[in-house]
């Protein structure tokens, strides 16, 4: 019989052994794979291990100091004590609430936040449970610490302008990051949750400067995100200090001597050199509440404001410069040669041009004025005289080369151009053809006419420094940047000219027939010189001319006059130029005089001071009593609106 | 038990001592199984973060309970075994057909026996079964009739009938497991090589309609294997991590506890299926060619034990608990490797699971039960003589 059994036998062996080769090379494919995975492949993977293992966290570096010129903070980081929870390490989070009421009180709000962050984030997240703690209230909380598991005190920076509200509109504010600035900027910092972001003011423009460069550190983090250890830590760059041109307790005074006012702005400058010492606008608005987060009521009240007080004035705001614009015009005759200073016009309080009947402020006329009498007193017919002579074009060409009509240059965001009108403008704009009525009425700074006070401080400075074409600027100097410029180029006026419209603004403040001699200085070497303006807001109609001008304390206030003055002190030796401007203040004289005289006092005062003075704190400052100012010499009667 | 007589040429073994049988006991395959285990314990201990708890500790123990009936195992009489083949393949597939029902009226997953001290399982214990049942049919089966395509109808029936319930739980890595040990079964009992030529062409054929039978999740599966990096971080995202932790152990690995994907908890399920990549990251392909190297000799005793045995019984049992033990291996590194997709296949031994460690520990004592009565000839029915 047929051993069945052994061929089964045999057949299983020859079977069995093909199989353990196939197993075997089942295996040794198994160890390819292994190799090229561990050896072939094994550097990128150690690296992606590396990458899962390590978290780099960016560490937010101090936001660069704000400085006045004489090294004072006007924006500084301060401590921020927030109050942190880990839910993990904490018993009971009800509880701990409760315990942690008697350090803090915890607002709705925050409670609110904490819950949602509390049901979406992971146990062992620290979350926010109360923010700007104050000082009393982290020092009372970290001695506890011991008893309070899970709880710390993170202690993080946050802006800080010591004088909020006189630097708002210089300085402006930071808020948190929104989705156009990350577009717009890719730097890794600015998706820190804590890192604020300029929005304004020289924050804005300087951003890049003063936001430094992120730190960063390495932890070991596993899957979850939960982090095990620190493992590098690299140090960031704080961002760069910036000094400004501003004097703190200047800009301090100028802030609080315009909220005598409703509105207005006023600016400080070196006429030499450019560099503003004081640029306010009032009302303004309260920095540090920005940068902690303003609600949004708050905003809108802010924004809907009929003295708009999130608007600077002091370079934004447009008014017609009525008479303080006069001083252009005489310059642009003189410098034209078509007449001298001593060149006489008799003022019979109007002037006829074709049909037209242009009249004076004054309505019984200022009698024959040469130059000087004329800048004095003011008178529009002499200005109506000379403008016919020179011609649109010749003074909108002395406008600019004083700095009106294009922005001035500032390093500021923010500026507008003004305008300065001649032919070619109006046949572009208008498509009509300049009337020669119209000259007269641009002669007087009205019209077209249209500057800010920064312009008309710049253009004040221009005629009193020599002609020399200074450019205004804040920034005095970044740390490892720039510095400001305080050399500027000639505008190739004549010295004569220039020393006759000085002389004439000297005799507005400091001779009894001048519009601001009641606002004069009296303090010896520190007499100012100036120019009284009032622009007109509204026109005045024939009807209203027969009947009488409607005085403007009987108008609503949006429609009563500005008032401007521009200045300069001290006469002898120019050193500061200020324009001030009151919105629907009234006249020049009576309302915007007075406080630029104060305000080139108080320039004089704080430099004239031998070592440099504290900080004026604001609840001693008081303001002066519109009441009990000086009142106006007979001579130096308020100034009519011009037409 | 009456004697049973073989070949003239052997000395007729019918009864064996304890201390026969003891004496007779592959000591060499329980070495390695105690050093796999060991392995286990080790990697479980890292796998904790460098605890006891909560499994190294739990594995040890397991392991020590499964020892003692892998040993009880090997010393029952293989005649036993073969008696018993069937009622015990019966069973499980009752206990199998039951916990399918259980779960569909339960709506629920569970697919296992609540036994207390542990979760019973029917579809591993039906790894074991089918292949004591299919080594029982190939033992019985005249030699001449393995060649008829008819014998082949009922062992395909038993095969077919666990798959299928397999399937329904559904459980796609099992099946196939039982599948692929079947047909190195069916190879060794001497199915003839056009059956396996034409099974394959069918089965390709197939490809296309299986692919409709698959549930969404498990077709997620094979498209996530087939490209991982599309959808990183979620299906990929297992399979990723492993890769990375594989490969980040190099040559030498990064050190006991020292694996940053394991300790940190980038690998997922690294106590179970993903268990051989902590051993990779923290002892690199070194550690990794000890423990496969362990593995191919446990694979090579099961073979020499196969091939020793003196019945086709025997012969076929080994094979088949072999086969099994190299699928778990194989297909376990192929898929931490990500060789083929992701099928809960865990790794013998050394992935922590109660059901599974209990399993394998009782086809290791088959093993060496017939190890222990190689020289033993059997009848058809371990009954009558032959």
């Amino acid at each position: 019989m047929h051993d069945f059994e052994s061929d089964r036998q045999r057949l299983f062996s020859r079977r069995t052994l093909l199989l353990g080769g196939l197993q075997a090379s089942v295996f040794a494919g198994l160890i390819a794979r292994m190799y090229y995975l561990q050896i072939t492949e094994g550097t990128r993977f150690a690296t992606l291990a590396e990458e899962n293992r390590i978290s780099t966290q960016l560490v937010a570096p101090p936001r660069g100091i704000i400085f006045d010129r004489f090294g004072e903070r006007l924006a500084a980081n301060e401590q921020n004590f927030r109050l942190l929870l880990v839910p993990e390490q904490v018993g009971s989070v009800e509880e701990m609430l409760t315990r942690l009421n008697a350090f803090v009180t915890l607002t709705e709000a925050d409670l609110r936040r904490f819950r949602r962050d509390l049901r979406r984030k992971r146990p062992f997240h620290p979350l926010l449970l109360a923010d700007n703690l104050t000082w009393a209230q982290a020092a009372a909380l970290e001695v506890r610490l011991p008893e309070l598991p899970g709880v710390s005190i993170d202690v993080g920076l946050i802006r800080h302008y010591p004088e909020a509200i006189a630097t708002a509109h210089v300085l402006g504010y930071v808020g948190a990051v929104s989705e156009a600035d990350l577009k717009a900027d890719a730097d890794p910092l600015l998706s820190l949750p804590a890192v604020q972001i300029g929005k304004t003011g020289i924050e804005k423009l300087l951003e890049k400067e003063l936001r430094g460069r992120a730190g960063a550190v390495d932890q070991e983090v596993n899957a979850h995100g939960r982090v095990i250890r620190r493992v590098d830590e690299r140090a960031g760059t704080p961002g760069q200090n910036v000094t400004l041109t501003l004097d703190r307790a200047l800009q301090n005074y100028v802030q609080q001597r315009l909220m005598t006012e409703r509105s207005g702005a006023a600016v400080v400058m070196d006429v030499h050199t450019g560099a503003l010492y004081a640029l306010a606008s009032h009302p303004s608005f309260d920095a540090n509440a920005f940068s902690r987060g303003i609600g949004q009521e708050t905003y809108s009240e802010l924004l809907n404001d009929e003295t708009a007080p999130l608007n600077n004035k002091a370079l934004a705001g447009l008014y017609a410069p009525g008479s303080t614009f006069k001083m252009v015009v005489a310059l642009a005759a003189l410098e034209a040669g078509i007449i001298d200073a001593g060149h006489p016009v008799t003022c019979y309080g109007a002037m006829q041009l074709g049909n037209h009947k242009f009249h004076c402020w004054k309505r019984g006329g200022h009698g024959t004025l040469d130059m000087i009498g004329a800048i004095r007193e003011s008178c529009d017919v002499y200005f109506y005289d000379l403008a016919s002579k020179v011609g649109i074009d010749g003074i909108a060409a002395m406008a600019r080369r004083l700095g009106l009509g294009t922005a001035t240059g500032l390093d500021l965001p923010g500026e507008k151009a003004g305008l300065v009108p001649d032919r070619l403008w109006k046949e572009a704009n208008r498509g009509e053809n300049w009337q020669a009525g119209e000259t007269l009425i641009v002669s007087i700074g009205q019209g077209y006419m249209l500057a800010t006070p920064l312009q008309l401080a710049v253009m004040t400075a221009r005629l009193v420094n020599g002609g020399v074409g200074v450019v205004p600027h804040l920034v005095k100097q970044i740390e490892q940047g720039r510095r400001e410029q305080t050399e500027w180029p000639t505008l190739g006026l004549s010295e004569r000219h220039l020393a006759t419209v000085r002389r004439a603004m000297s005799s507005v403040c400091n001779d009894k027939r001048g519009t601001a001699f009641g606002s004069r200085i009296t303090d010896k070497g520190q007499e100012m010189g100036g120019k009284t303006g009032t622009s007109q807001v509204r026109r005045i109609s024939m009807a209203e001319r027969s009947t009488g001008v409607i005085s403007n304390e009987n108008r609503p206030w949006r429609n009563r006059d500005h008032a401007l003055f521009v200045g300069f002190a001290p006469v002898g030796d120019p050193r500061y130029a200020v324009a001030v401007i009151v919105e629907h203040g009234g006249g020049g004289s009576k309302v915007a005089a007075p406080i630029a005289r104060d305000i080139l006092l108080e320039a004089q005062r704080l430099n004239s001071a031998a070592t440099r003075r504290a900080p004026l704190p604001a609840a001693e400052f008081i303001p002066p009593n519109p009441a009990n100012r000086p009142q106006t010499s007979a001579a130096g009667a308020g100034e009519e609106p011009s037409d | 038990m009456r004697a049973i007589f073989a070949g003239p040429e052997y000395a007729p073994r019918t009864e064996m001592g304890l201390f026969e049988k003891l004496m007779h006991l592959s000591w060499g395959l329980v070495l390695l199984v105690c050093l796999i285990a060991g392995a286990g314990v080790l990697l479980l201990y890292s796998a904790g973060g460098g605890n006891w708890d909560p499994w190294a500790a739990k594995h040890a123990v397991r392991f020590g309970i499964g020892f003692g009936a892998m040993i009880l195992v090997a010393l029952v009489d293989l005649r036993t075994l073969l008696r018993l083949a069937y009622p015990l393949y019966a069973l499980v597939l009752l206990l199998l057909v039951g916990v399918e029902i259980m779960g569909q009226l339960g709506k629920g997953a569970q697919r296992w026996i609540d036994l207390g001290f542990f979760q019973l399982q029917p579809s591993e214990l039906m790894k074991l079964t089918l292949v004591l049942a299919l080594a029982r049919y190939f033992h019985g089966l005249p030699p001449e009739q393995v060649v008829r395509p008819l014998s082949l109808i009922p062992p395909l029936v038993l095969i077919l009938l666990p798959v299928a319930l397999v399937l329904l739980q559904p459980n796609l890595g099992t099946a196939l497991l039982l599948l692929l040990a079947s047909a190195m079964l069916f190879w060794g009992g001497g199915v003839p090589g056009w059956v396996f030529a034409s099974a394959i062409a069918l089965g390709i054929a197939a490809v296309p309609v299986g692919w409709e039978f698959l549930h969404d999740y498990q077709r997620q599966r094979v498209l996530t294997f087939l490209n991982p990096e599309a959808d990183p971080l979620n299906t990929g995202y297992n399979i990723m991590q492993s890769k990375i932790a594989f490969g980040s152990g190099g040559l030498f690995g990064k050190g006991f506890l020292g694996g940053t994907q394991s300790q940190l908890a980038f690998l997922p399920e690294k106590h179970t299926d993903f268990i051989f990549v902590v051993l990779a990251e923290e002892f690199g392909l070194l550690g990794a060619l000890i423990l496969l190297g362990l593995y191919a000799l446990v694979i090579a005793s099961g073979f020499r034990i196969a091939l020793a045995s003196r019945s086709q019984f025997g012969r076929l049992l080994a094979l088949g608990i072999t086969a099994n033990l190299f699928l778990y291996v194989a297909v376990n590194i192929a898929m931490i490797t990500g060789l083929i997709p992701v099928v809960g296949i865990p790794l013998p031994l050394v992935s922590y699971g109660g059901t599974a460690m209990l399993t394998l520990l009782i086809g290791i004592g088959l093993l060496l039960c017939v190890a222990v009565h190689q020289d033993i000839r059997l009848s058809k029915s371990g009954l009558a003589e032959w």
